[in-house]
């Protein structure tokens, strides 16, 4: 196949500068540089389409391949329609970013810093010391009379798991 | 079956909010007839087979075998089964709200018992593999609000599911080396496999048994599992879960137990389990964890004979397992029954039930005669066989053989010393330091008639077997009949209790004898673990592992987790740039041969066009000129669009990009004008850099790409297939309205998902607000802010100024133009738009109709009728917006949805396919012959969308905004004056 050296330098140009603008912290540049990946990406599928044709318009005679191929127009005729509902919503992000925060900047994610700023992993539930325990009936033996608690008499049986929880830790 | 016995499970907690702890009866009931099932099912001398397809593209099969093995196994996990079922309906206090779900994940692990023993394909038995390890953690974690419990149950989980693991890459592998998941048939070809690959894929399987199964170096999670409820300590760690790992070995020990690997990894780590569990449970001191450790003990026991892979041996080891599973069970019974009881397991504690408890001790001295390997009891006639067998081994293969065996004999008799500490431990009188005997432990009410029944039924088990060991030595002969004896020409051994005078029972005398004197001497210590400190616990290096791990991961988050999203775009985009580029530079390729400038002199001058507009976009300090910028760009390839020989596209990009100039304008329009960049200048150059990277390396991609290109397009049909079939001349709109009109269909409702998300982000709550009455707005209030007496003298001398070309003395050229503030009004605007409105809005159902032939269609027609739209909107206000368009956008949207929607489903109907298109001839008086295509209803659904799309988002991005930016200058006005008076000149919506 031919190859476009305008086209080509087009849409290197195209992908490079839309790179720059969405590496930028501004939003609306992050925006811009989306549109323009996207143009970079529009002229990458117009080049499988090879060299200028006749538009796509029936007319007897003509061979297949002088017409312009069609199925890369076709793609390309969604993904136009698809990049303007993305720039919608991506528009309707930036306003409500704006309205919420007065921010239009990518910000850093402070959950991120967070753990990032966190030493060690230590965690009580995983790490403490904890005494192995000689009965699975603890908290339901009445510890000054010996005597098991009967079936019925379950209910206050909350609050001595709550002690036995808070005696372990 | 095995489906029932899941569905049971599904119903046992409904049932048990119904009748309480007595479903654990009903469940008793089931597994007692699924025992009954196996029994008159299965046939230990043929094996029994059913085949479902699964996943057939993967070679994935249900099937499921019954042998002697599966046959053995199913008889131990149903009989213990129900024994334990039995007991439970005891265990548990009768309103125990737990206790619902609990019997279910029981059941339930029943279940996945029984599907692992019986599946005969890999991936079959891996599931149910994994089902028994998530049901062992919930079941360990059934006291959740204890840490002990908790940290338990993840321990286990971890353990066993690393090894599981281990053995998925083992088992897939083998798989892969046989050609075949079914297990009968990977047996069948070991003998044709060999090789490192097999010896490493058999060693991964054998992590995976020893992790289940608790051997050294995984033994300390079956210790700490026995924070887990005694009937589950019984059920899953005594008999049954911890046999999968068993099984598993017994299994591929008849055809893989010669690899190289095999043995020495069977062998030492079985007989070190042995040792250690063995001398562990002698140091224990509570009853409970006598018996975890020795069952660790018995496992390590178990993985050597059953790995060993001669006749005899697995004959022995069939018979040990049963064994083992009737005295583990009905011992761990026992702990629980005095646990319940006497609310303690610490036997420093316990004291003086020997005396009080007589069914309770006659039972346990059974068992742990047993286990001690005592006749005249089962325990004892499987542990002759094992002598036995080993003893046999070791005649033929020398000295390993024999150090194995003396290993053996041992663990054997610690196993007898330990034996007797559990029922010392448990029920003998004992003395405090001092030397006075410690109090009888009370019992809180005697354990009845049921709680008995299930150890004592076990324990009566354990007696005949011994006296009449028929019918195992059916089942194990059947099994040990696949194995070739230890050497040529020795007779297979057999069950029974008395064989004579044979070298094997001297060695049963042995390990009593040691066994005896070792308890005698070091077994009644009350505190063993405080005289001798223990050297290696393994639990705290597993802990200490994890904590690591933990810090390790801590770290790499930290590291590469910085919180900036810029960062990890940058990372992405470098790793894109560098693998692509490193290809290139590693593989071989010519310079392209067909190479042109360009198709015309023109396209060069719009290729300069778009590249000084993306370079504009960098450099503009305003937001509205980096905007413009990048219009410039879309404007110059719907040029080059046009040249190339595409209407349709640069008639669309036309129109889109100039929606998006506008639509930027109002959206941003409360944003300040300048762009100000935070980013420091550091990084500039390394965007730079990276930007032209990228954009060099796609340009040598694309080129190399379309240079290699051979293959004839798929289009070549299109042209005749959209003329002949789809019935139209414009090649590309065919092709979206029928040739590939699912493409299209799912495109549609993109954008109306991409719609209502705008919409949603803007309202918040929602969309459809009830704007007023048109005759109710105020005349000139829609964007007036302040009342006139607050401006200043210049503000009211500029206004002035606007408003006098705002009036007209005749009606209003645009229905809601009078509502704008004076100010706001451009009267030519609005000349303008009254007479161009509706000749677009034509235009655009004109492009839509004829779209089929020419240039245009649905996706035009709609862009067009959109813009016609924000005329309107841009020329009138809001409130013209909603009088051009009094539909809720979403409806327009929807309708246009269902037509595209009708249009695919009406064929279907009429007895074609799916969106299947067809015309219909018509003649109008006037208009002459017509022919339509029903596509062209789809592409009426197509417009209608874009349309609803186009007014959601005006209504959104621009109608609320306006309605929000002036509620928010009024309310700053307000406070900057401090008066409260303004109210009159509300914002209307």
């Amino acid at each position: 196949m031919t190859v476009n050296l305008t086209l080509l330098t087009v849409m290197g140009v195209m992908f490079a500068v839309g790179i720059y603008l969405m590496l930028e912290r501004s939003l609306t540049r992050v925006l811009l540089g989306t549109i323009l990946l996207s143009n970079g990406a529009n002229l990458l599928i117009l080049m499988t389409a090879g060299r200028a044709g006749y538009a796509p318009l029936y007319r007897d005679g003509l061979e297949a391949d002088e017409y312009l191929d069609p199925l890369p127009q076709a793609l390309l005729l969604t993904a136009i329609v698809i990049a303007f509902a993305m720039v919608a919503f991506m528009l309707a992000l930036i306003y409500r970013s704006w309205i919420l925060a007065r921010q239009d900047e990518v910000t850093d994610d402070e959950e991120d810093r967070r753990v990032a700023e966190t030493v060690g992993a230590y965690d009580p539930e995983e790490d403490a010391e904890v005494p192995s325990e000689a009965s699975e009936f603890i908290g339901e033996v009445d510890p000054n009379t010996g005597t098991l608690r009967t079936d019925d008499a379950a209910g206050p049986r909350p609050e001595t798991e709550e002690s036995v929880e808070r005696g372990e830790r | 079956m095995l489906s029932a016995l899941f569905a049971v499970s599904m119903a046992a907690p409904f049932l048990f909010t119904w009748i309480g702890r007595r479903v654990f009866y009903v469940l008793a009931a089931v597994l007692g007839v699924a025992f009954g099932w196996v029994l008159v099912y299965g046939d230990p001398a043929q094996d029994r087979t059913e085949t479902l397809e699964w996943i057939p593209q993967l070679g994935v099969e249900l099937a499921f075998r019954m042998d002697a093995l599966g046959y053995a196994m199913s008889l131990l996990i149903t009989g213990v089964g129900a024994a334990v079922m039995l007991y439970c309906a005891r265990y548990f206090p009768a309103r125990e709200p737990a206790a619902g779900p609990f019997s279910a994940q029981l059941f339930a692990f029943a279940a996945a018992m029984l599907g692992l023993v019986l599946s005969d394909d890999v991936v079959m038995l891996f599931i149910f593999w994994e089902l028994t390890t998530i049901l062992s953690f919930l079941l360990i974690g059934y006291s959740a609000h204890r840490v002990f419990a908790r940290r338990s149950a993840i321990q286990a989980l971890i353990v066993t599911t690393l090894g599981g693991l281990a053995m998925l890459i083992g088992l897939l592998w083998i798989g892969e080396l046989a050609g075949t998941y079914r297990i009968s048939e990977m047996i069948d070809q070991a003998g044709a496999l060999s090789g490192p690959a097999v010896d490493s894929a058999m060693a991964l399987i054998l992590v995976g048994a020893l992790s289940k199964s608790a051997l050294v170096p995984f033994h300390f999670w079956l210790p700490a599992a026995m924070a887990a409820p005694t009937p589950v300590s019984a059920y899953l760690h005594a008999a049954a879960m911890v046999k999968a790992g068993i099984y598993l070995v017994a299994r591929f020990a008849e055809g893989f137990h010669d690899t190289t690997l095999w043995l020495p990894i069977v062998l030492s780590l079985g007989l070190l389990t042995m040792l250690v569990g063995a001398y562990r449970a002698l140091r224990q001191t509570d009853i409970k964890l006598v018996l975890a450790y020795g069952t660790v003990s018995q496992l390590g026991f178990l993985v050597m004979v059953n790995g060993l892979g001669t006749q005899d041996a697995a004959l022995a080891g069939v018979s040990m397992l049963l064994a083992h599973g009737l005295f583990k069970a009905a011992l761990f019974m026992i702990v629980g029954i005095i646990d319940h009881k006497a609310g303690t397991r610490d036997l420093r504690v316990l004291s003086g039930i020997g005396r009080s408890q007589r069914w309770l001790v006659g039972i346990a001295v059974v068992v742990a005669a047993s286990m001690a390997g005592l006749p005249p009891l089962f325990g004892f006639v499987a542990k002759e066989i094992v002598f036995e067998s080993i003893y046999g081994y070791a005649d033929v293969h020398g000295a390993a053989g024999w150090a194995v065996l003396a290993g053996v004999v041992l663990g054997s008799a610690i196993t007898v010393a330990y034996s007797a500490r559990f029922l010392w431990g448990a029920f003998a009188d004992k003395r405090d330091e001092h030397g006075k005997t410690l109090p009888v432990t009370a019992f809180h009410g005697k354990p009845d008639v049921v709680f008995l029944a299930a150890p004592a039924g076990l324990a009566v088990l354990t007696v005949l077997l011994a006296i009449y060991p028929a019918p195992l030595q059916e089942i194990g002969e059947a099994f040990a009949a696949d194995f070739a004896p230890v050497a040529e020409g020795i007779e297979p051994t057999y069950l029974a209790l008395w064989h004579g005078w044979t070298p094997v029972l001297g060695l049963s005398v042995v390990s009593w004898v040691l066994g005896l004197a070792a308890f005698w001497l070091i077994g009644r210590t009350s505190d063993p673990q405080k005289a001798a400190p223990l050297m290696l616990d393994a639990e705290r290096l597993y802990r200490n592992t994890i904590r690591t791990l933990d810090d390790f991961a801590g770290w790499l988050t930290a590291k590469t987790q910085r919180g900036s999203l810029a960062w990890y775009l940058f990372i992405i985009i470098a790793v894109a740039t560098a693998l692509p580029a490193g290809i290139i530079a590693f593989t071989e390729h010519t310079v392209p041969e067909h190479i042109i400038l360009a198709e015309e002199p023109l396209q060069m001058v719009l290729g300069a066009v778009i590249i000084s507009g993306g370079f504009g976009a960098i450099w503009a300090p305003k937001r509205f000129m980096a905007v413009l910028m990048v219009a410039l760009c879309g404007w110059g390839i719907a040029g080059i669009f046009a040249l190339q020989g595409a209407p349709d596209l640069a008639l669309t990009l036309l129109l889109v990009e100039s929606i998006i100039l506008v639509v930027f304008v109002l959206a941003l329009r409360s944003l300040p004008a300048g762009i100000w960049t935070q980013n420091p200048a550091r990084f500039k150059l390394g965007r730079a850099l990276l930007g032209a990277g990228f954009g060099v390396v796609m340009m040598v991609v694309a080129a190399i790409a379309m240079d290699s290109r051979v293959a004839e397009p798929v289009s070549v049909e299109y042209p005749w297939m959209a003329y002949d079939v789809g019935h139209g001349a414009n090649i590309v709109n065919v092709t979206l309205v029928d040739i590939r009109v699912w493409d299209t269909f799912g495109e549609i409702t993109v954008l109306a998902a991409a719609a209502t998300g705008v919409a949603s982000l803007i309202f918040v709550k929602r969309r459809d607000v009830v704007r007023k009455e048109l005759h109710e707005v105020p005349t000139g209030s829609v964007g007036r802010v302040l009342s006139d007496q607050e401006l200043s003298t210049r503000q009211m001398k500029e206004i002035r100024v606007a408003r006098s070309f705002a009036t007209v003395a005749r009606e209003a050229w645009l229905v809601a133009g009078r509502t704008l503030a004076p100010e706001h009004r451009s009267i030519i605007f609005e000349v303008v738009t009254r007479l161009m409105f509706h000749a677009i809005i034509l235009l655009s159902v004109y492009l839509l109709l004829a779209g089929h032939n020419t240039p245009g269609g649905g996706f035009a027609g709609g862009l067009l009728a959109g813009l016609a739209f924000v005329l309107r909107y841009l020329a009138g206000g809001r409130y013209e917006l909603e009088a051009a368009i009094p539909f809720s956008a979403g409806a327009v949207m929807g309708w246009g949805l269902a037509i595209a929607c009708f249009t695919g489903v009406l064929p279907l109907f009429l007895g074609g396919a799916a969106f299947q298109s067809f015309t219909v001839d018509f003649a109008l008086p006037v208009f002459g012959e017509h022919h339509l295509v029903s596509s062209v209803l789809f592409d009426v659904g197509v417009y209608l969308v874009v349309i609803g799309l186009i007014v959601d988002v005006l209504r959104s991005l621009g109608s609320e905004i306006d309605v929000r930016s002036e509620q928010e200058s009024r309310r700053s006005s307000n406070l900057g004056h401090g008066i409260h008076s303004q109210t009159s000149l509300g914002v209307a919506r």
